[in-house]
């Protein structure tokens, strides 16, 4: 049995990532996820680890870069105009192939946006953290249960993949309270034989760069490629009430925690309806969506707090025209809200296909 | 009777600088003090973006390849995560002054325990010869065909000055490396740098004072006469900060 | 006494311009990148003070001793 407390999102995310061994820490302030960085900022220095308040977002991922080099499990996190100064750092991470975690407690865009929650860098998450063409797993949990779930193993997938690992969620997440189980803490390894760490025992020139010669460059994007395709036995999925449905909602996050509510309300009401809700968002759930039933299914529903959807094309793209894929959302920082969700889902009910 | 012998922490092969280049003697100066304090195998050399990436082809001891400007930053990230190891950012004045100016400054106030290696050649030499922050007044680049004009691009920047307004580093200091005192001064200072490093003192800087034979268009003799007359009145060599031999 | 590595030597001339006793010039031969490399032309006149090692950029001219610290 773990050890239960109540907690803040980006509190429980903090405190799992210590337990996931997490030693160094370096961030910029931006609301909403500036929990996470006022916690580590006391808590790594009581397991020997390091908190750094960098200067920018720019300097404080490359921060992460550099411990991550020695072989220190590091992270950092910030919100959506802060991940796009990271871009670059993200993008040095996969070309050095080194692990690290980085968190996105999104709000609402573009620009400046709005200091409010939002799911809107959906696309940024799964399409381009950076420039270059690289992929990063992406995790997306709906409570900080799970999110504490998911750090927990975090740097097992980045270790693994010697890559990056993405975690995409809001501020609503960040900062509701709710009851977490923590696991007990991990024993660390020596750092690996890759690493620049001399700990373990290495006496030869270790080295690590984020440029390479043409066809090595060449050669290491295609076994990336080949690392993207074997994610898809990593794939996790929540399929809700999915079994006899005739209305498959779609949605991650914070937009499934309101959308598992409406599938109560509707299905009380008779309402043949089921949530499909992928918690890795990259890889994304393709077969699971491509595989449903649709000689039952009369239509998919994306939700999503941001305006217009951006997973809609991975959607579209399993769904192939076989049921009419419906919107809704929410943007800029206005939270979805039990009402209208329900009130957009008995629109597309009631619309049928001519709503599509 | 002197005696001179070649570090094995460069490769023993031609570096891929320039005929005369003094960034390939910094190299070699900086590798040479790490063998005389016996850090071979302790020292990471921080290699950031422009003609100082060639070190990624030369520098044989431990090395950290990073994004441009943010030596200080990834370095830290070293240093903080193993205090024991012997650190350093080798940074050219496009990266350190322009891009990174930012890290650099940060770096050194939280006082940041590794040392800055920092050669100023006055121009951006691996991009093919552009405006840098230290360009010298009237002095011809790529993107300053007629001249570098400060009421469109403003002043040499001056980083030992500039850091020397902090209070948090240790050791602040510039030297010239056109000539053979220059050269032997900054030896010592790098020495010095590092021995307050290994110390465990704090931020050390070292600022050395390189030339461009490629993209100042000049014979690599007459680069050193260039610096003599232009480069070694506006930046001048000399220790800026020294806390150990302010408290004696 | 030096001792001149020419496959290092980019033909840059520091070393005969700060020889402080005129021992050095650029010989007539070429390595195999091309560059025409130093000579000890007056082996009888240097003093081994190593100046031309001091500003070589690429580390061509040694000076040899006993063993210095360096070596290994």
């Amino acid at each position: 049995m773990g050890e239960k407390r109540f907690m803040k999102g980006n509190e429980a995310i903090a405190e799992a990532a210590v337990r996931a061994g997490c030693r160094f820490f370096a961030g910029y302030p931006i609301t909403p996820q500036n929990e996470i960085p006022e916690y580590l900022s006391w808590r790594l220095p009581e397991v020997g680890g390091v908190f750094v308040q960098g200067e920018s977002e720019i300097s404080s991922v490359n921060m992460v870069y550099g411990a991550a080099a020695m072989g220190t499990r590091a992270m950092t996190s910030s919100s959506g105009p802060g991940i796009s100064l990271k871009a670059e750092g993200i993008s040095y991470l996969a070309a050095a192939m080194l692990p690290a975690v980085i968190v996105n407690i999104s709000r609402g865009g573009p620009g400046l946006g709005s200091i409010q929650p939002a799911q809107s860098d959906y696309l940024q998450a799964t399409k381009a953290l950076g420039h270059g063409g690289f992929h990063a797993m992406v995790f997306a949990p709906y409570s900080a249960q799970e999110a504490v779930d998911v750090l927990y193993e975090a740097w097992d997938y980045a270790e693994r993949d010697r890559n990056p690992v993405f975690v995409l969620m809001d501020g609503c997440l960040g900062n509701i309270m709710e009851e977490v189980e923590l696991p007990p803490m991990k024993e660390l390894d020596e750092p690996p034989e890759w690493s620049l760490s001399r700990r373990n025992g290495r006496d030869w020139q270790g080295n690590i760069t984020p440029i390479y010669t043409e066809p090595i460059l060449e050669g290491l994007n295609a076994m990336a490629g080949e690392m993207y395709k074997s994610w898809e036995d990593d794939v996790k999925v929540e399929e809700y009430m999915l079994d006899d449905a005739e209305y498959v909602i779609v949605a991650y996050g914070i937009a499934a925690r309101v959308s598992k509510e409406a599938v109560d309300t509707l299905r009380a009401r008779g309402v043949k309806i089921g949530l499909l809700r992928p918690i890795t968002l990259f890889p994304f759930p393709k077969s699971n969506l491509r595989n449903l039933d649709y000689s039952r299914v009369k239509g998919i529903i994306d939700i999503e707090m941001t305006l217009p959807a951006q997973m809609r094309e991975d959607i579209e793209l399993q769904v192939m025209e076989r049921c009419p894929v419906y919107e809704y959302g929410r943007s800029g920082g206005v939270l979805l809200d039990d009402d209208g969700v329900l009130e957009a889902i008995e629109g597309f009910i009631e619309g049928g296909e001519n709503n599509g | 009777m002197a005696e001179y012998k070649r570090s094995n922490l460069i490769a023993d092969a031609p570096s891929g600088y320039c005929p005369g280049c003094l960034h390939s003697l910094a190299t070699r100066l900086v590798s040479d003090v790490i063998c005389e304090l016996g850090q071979e195998d302790n020292s990471i050399n921080v290699i950031s973006v422009g003609c100082s990436a060639l070190n990624l082809l030369y520098w044989k001891g431990d090395f950290l390849g990073v994004a441009h400007g943010r030596a200080p930053a990834s370095a830290t990230g070293i240093k903080r995560t193993n205090p024991e190891r012997l650190v350093f950012t080798y940074q050219g004045d496009g990266d350190l002054a322009a891009i990174g100016l930012a890290e650099i400054v940060s770096a050194a106030n939280r006082g940041e325990n590794f040392t800055v290696i920092f050669a100023n050649n006055q121009t951006y030499g691996m991009t093919g010869g552009q405006l840098a922050p230290t360009t010298l007044i009237g002095q011809k680049t790529t993107t300053t065909v007629y001249g570098r004009d400060p009421a469109v691009a403003g002043y040499p920047m001056r980083m030992c000055e500039l850091l020397n307004t902090l209070e948090a580093p240790q050791y602040i200091a510039r030297f010239a490396l056109n000539s053979p005192k220059g050269i032997n001064q900054a030896r010592a200072g790098i020495k010095k740098a590092f021995e307050y490093q290994l110390a465990g003192k704090g931020f050390t800087f070292i600022e050395l004072l390189t030339n461009c034979p490629t993209n100042w268009k000049m014979s690599p003799l007459d680069t050193l006469e260039y610096m003599n007359e232009n480069t070694i009145p506006y930046f001048k060599p000399g220790v800026y900060r020294d806390k150990e031999a302010e408290v004696k | 006494m030096v001792e001149i590595n020419p496959i290092l030597c980019k033909s840059c001339g520091y070393c005969v311009r700060f020889c402080p006793k005129q021992v050095l010039s650029i010989g007539k031969t070429r390595n195999k990148r091309g560059f025409f490399y130093p000579e000890l032309s007056d082996p009888d006149n240097c003093i081994s003070c190593a100046v031309c090692a001091t500003v070589c950029p690429e580390g061509a001219i040694e000076l040899p001793g006993k063993g210095g610290e360096n070596d290994g």
